[in-house]
């Protein structure tokens, strides 16, 4: 079962969701700060990180920044909805998904396996397993992208999102159905997930960011990749 | 004058009355209440007959007035001296001629001739023409021998009048002064003796016309310049009340456009100063007292809006272990899994609850976010259904291809509550409808009805039926929404600047829930 690095500050929700994880079997590591967070980083080697936004000290957006630095470990947030601001700032700094609390453990669980399962279950059902498209070299078993030959380091949602638009390159996915099916959110998510992923990604796969030559946007009906 | 005085009669009467009290009967009947209206109302039903033209026409009254008396009285004494003065001259030295006269009788016509001459040389104050009348013999010192400007009357005044008589008369636009004058023997004391022979003086008045006229064209000269100069102060009158009068207006447009803090300048100590003193005093006080209402209800807002915070952490909490309490109930005694799936139930809807207010809290405090995308309705709708296994509970007349301009979690949220609400409230089927139309202005709407067939909304709730925790029936147990579902739904109606109303279909045949939302994609596909 996957190890959770749980940072939270609220004694109540640390133990709660512990506690409900652990019940289902995940190995859990709960602390409540951004520091003690980041120095269990290397001695519990988390699956994945579940991180509050609002931490005293070093704030959840920092450690996501820096666990970003060097690492591509799923982030899922934990957040209050209406802390609108700090969604979009918490999806730009690189996180992969966000939960609003508070949460059934049930709903936490299903979004962990989702974040999890976006890296292990790459279908190869017969195609060629690297790809090449214009300057970028996909391997969709290795799972790694190489832009000129360089290797870019991709947080699962970003790889999950490129592997899935490039499959088909040229069809138009909706920004719902891209909820659907690279986050496994319901149809009425939030859209900015896509939009924020989007943004990473070509931050590190295009040339010009402005002017997007492989995730293009079709406005009004939503992303799709090339054609090139 | 006299056509001003009239042209401000014309103006007072009915007819600008008539206005003034159509536009007031016009206003209210509008409902508008907009400040954009009332201003033009206002200035049309100034401009007939307003505060300046009437202190004009009142300085100009009073100048006029004043100003004819004085002249007229000034020129009638004056006019009446200068031919007094003439008059009485000429009665005077045209008798002492006469006395002077030594006449032999009957008289002769060369010796008269003569005599007459030498009257008519010695006129006063003017020269004159002398004309006589002896039986039927008529002599004049001119080349006429009767005069044509003596008039019967003063023939018949001047026989019987030993003193003499005299007329004014004016011939041809020419004045003249016309003296009729017997010739008398004194005989004996009082007693006088008629000759027959009657003497006439004719004498132009044209000098003391010229007179009297120069007079008329002085108190002309006056008067005119005077009625000039009283419009200055007229107009500096006007403008002294005029302008705290338009500031005055000014500044309560302005408060009633909600700019309350809205203070006039008082200049002097006048009615006006006071009236601006007052004004700039009840602005404040009502500043005040706004102040402190919109203080108190951003208190109120703001303490829902924590209590739900904090409210929140404790239960993010107890929610992770709610599913740990359904799943070992089963292993406790039956009195304590009661209790303990007592406390996990209401846990869960405790955190609806608490969801839902902190909702209407940003909806209150304006924080609510619309995050549109370009959907096709009938899906966005279809998906509702389904997430919430409705699907089998629904008849849904949903086209395909109509794309809407939408927030999809605030969409989903309008219509779960509006299902969820048909299916627990209203009765089976509940049907789900989608169209389009057009709005007044052209803009296309997206309309979604949610209807039932249940026995419909009583009419004194429908007026409520979006409001927060509403119950239709005060001593209904709660049911399973929270109480600000459908206030929910409202907001986030409006934040996609639609509408959204209930009303019973026709027959008692269960209720209607409509909202209407703008495409905003301007076109239909499909």
């Amino acid at each position: 079962m996957p190890r959770v690095l749980l940072i939270e500050d609220d004694p109540s929700v640390r133990e709660g969701v512990e506690l409900g994880l652990r019940r289902r079997g995940h190995d859990v590591r709960a602390v409540a700060t951004g520091e003690a967070g980041l120095a269990a980083l290397d001695d519990f080697r988390p699956d994945l990180l579940l991180l509050d936004l609002m931490l005293p000290g070093v704030n959840g957006v920092e450690v996501c920044r820096r666990v970003r630095e060097n690492s591509q470990l799923p982030i899922i947030m934990l957040t209050a909805r209406g802390d609108d601001f700090d969604i979009v700032i918490g999806l730009e700094a690189g996180a992969d998904d966000y939960i609003v609390k508070p949460a059934r453990t049930q709903v936490i669980e299903a979004r962990i396996r989702a974040v999890l399962r976006r890296i292990d279950e790459q279908p190869g059902n017969g195609r060629p397993a690297v790809e090449f498209h214009g300057e970028l070299c996909l391997d969709r078993s290795a799972l790694t992208v190489a832009k000129a030959g360089r290797r870019l380091a991709l947080a699962p949602s970003e790889m999950r999102l490129l592997l899935h638009l490039s499959a088909t390159p040229a069809q138009v996915f909706s920004r719902q159905q891209l909820l659907e099916q690279v986050w496994e959110h319901n149809y009425h998510g939030d859209a900015r997930l896509v939009d924020a992923c989007v943004r990473r990604l070509r931050h590190k796969i295009e040339d010009a960011p402005g002017n997007p030559r492989y995730i293009q946007t079709l406005r009004g009906f939503g992303y799709r990749f090339g054609p090139l | 004058m006299r056509t001003l005085v009239k042209g401000a009669r014309k103006g007072a009467a009915p007819g600008g009355t008539g206005e003034t009290v159509a536009a007031a009967e016009r206003n209210p009947a509008k409902g508008s209440p907009t400040v954009a209206v009332a201003p033009r109302d206002h200035r049309r039903r100034g401009t007939p007959f307003g505060l300046r033209t009437r202190l004009i026409l009142a300085f100009l009254l009073v100048a006029g007035v004043s100003a004819v008396g004085t002249a007229g009285l000034t020129y009638r004494e004056a006019r009446n001296s200068v031919l007094q003065a003439a008059q009485d001259t000429a009665v005077s030295s045209f008798r002492d001629q006469i006395q002077l006269l030594t006449l032999t009788l009957p008289v002769q016509r060369p010796v008269l001739e003569g005599t007459l001459r030498d009257i008519a040389g010695k006129g006063k104050p003017r020269p004159w023409v002398v004309f006589a009348e002896y039986g039927t013999m008529r002599v004049s010192s001119g080349s006429n021998p009767v005069s044509s400007v003596i008039t019967p009357e003063l023939r018949r005044k001047a026989a019987g009048y030993p003193h003499g008589s005299f007329e004014r008369v004016i011939k041809d636009g020419v004045p003249y002064l016309t003296v009729g004058m017997p010739v008398v023997f004194e005989a004996g004391e009082g007693a006088v003796l008629s000759t027959g022979l009657v003497l006439y003086a004719v004498m132009k008045m044209t000098y003391e016309q010229n007179q009297v006229e120069a007079l008329v064209t002085a108190a002309r000269n006056g008067a005119l310049p005077g009625l000039a100069i009283a419009l200055i102060p007229a107009l500096l009158a006007a403008r002294s009340v005029l302008r705290p009068v338009r500031e005055l207006r000014r500044a309560a447009h302005r408060m009633g456009s909600g700019r309350l803090d809205t203070r006039i300048k008082v200049r002097g100590g006048d009615e006006l100063a006071d009236l601006a003193r007052t004004f700039n005093e009840s602005a404040g006080q009502l500043e005040r007292s706004v102040t402190e209402l919109r203080q108190a209800e951003a208190r109120a807002r703001r303490f829902a809006s924590d209590v739900s915070h904090e409210l929140r952490t404790p239960l993010a909490g107890m929610l992770a272990v709610t599913e740990v309490l359904d799943e070992d109930a089963a292993g406790l005694d039956p009195d304590t899994a009661q209790a303990v799936r007592l406390i996990s139930a209401e846990t869960g809807k405790l955190a609806v609850l608490v969801e839902d207010l902190m909702e209407i809290s940003r909806f209150d405090a304006q924080a609510a976010e619309l995050n549109t995308d370009e959907v096709d309705a009938a899906e966005t709708i279809r998906r509702t259904l389904r997430n919430r296994n409705w699907t089998d509970l629904v008849h849904t007349d949903v086209p395909d291809g109509i794309r809407a301009r939408l927030d999809p979690r605030r969409f989903d949220i309008v219509i779960a509550n509006l299902v969820g609400n048909a299916l627990r409230h209203g009765g089976p089927p509940v049907t789900v409808r989608l169209r389009t139309r057009t709005d007044r202005d052209g803009g296309p709407l997206l309309v979604t009805e949610v209807i039932d067939r249940g026995p419909g909304i009583r009419p004194e709730v429908l007026p409520h039926v979006f409001d927060r925790f509403y119950k239709a029936d005060a001593a209904r147990t709660r049911s399973s929404g929270s109480g600000l579902g459908l206030a929910i739904t409202r907001e986030n109606v409006r934040l996609h600047g639609g509408t959204v109303r209930a009303e019973n279909a026709p027959g008692g045949r269960g209720a209607v829930f409509t909202v209407e939302i703008p495409l905003g994609t301007g076109e239909v596909t499909g």
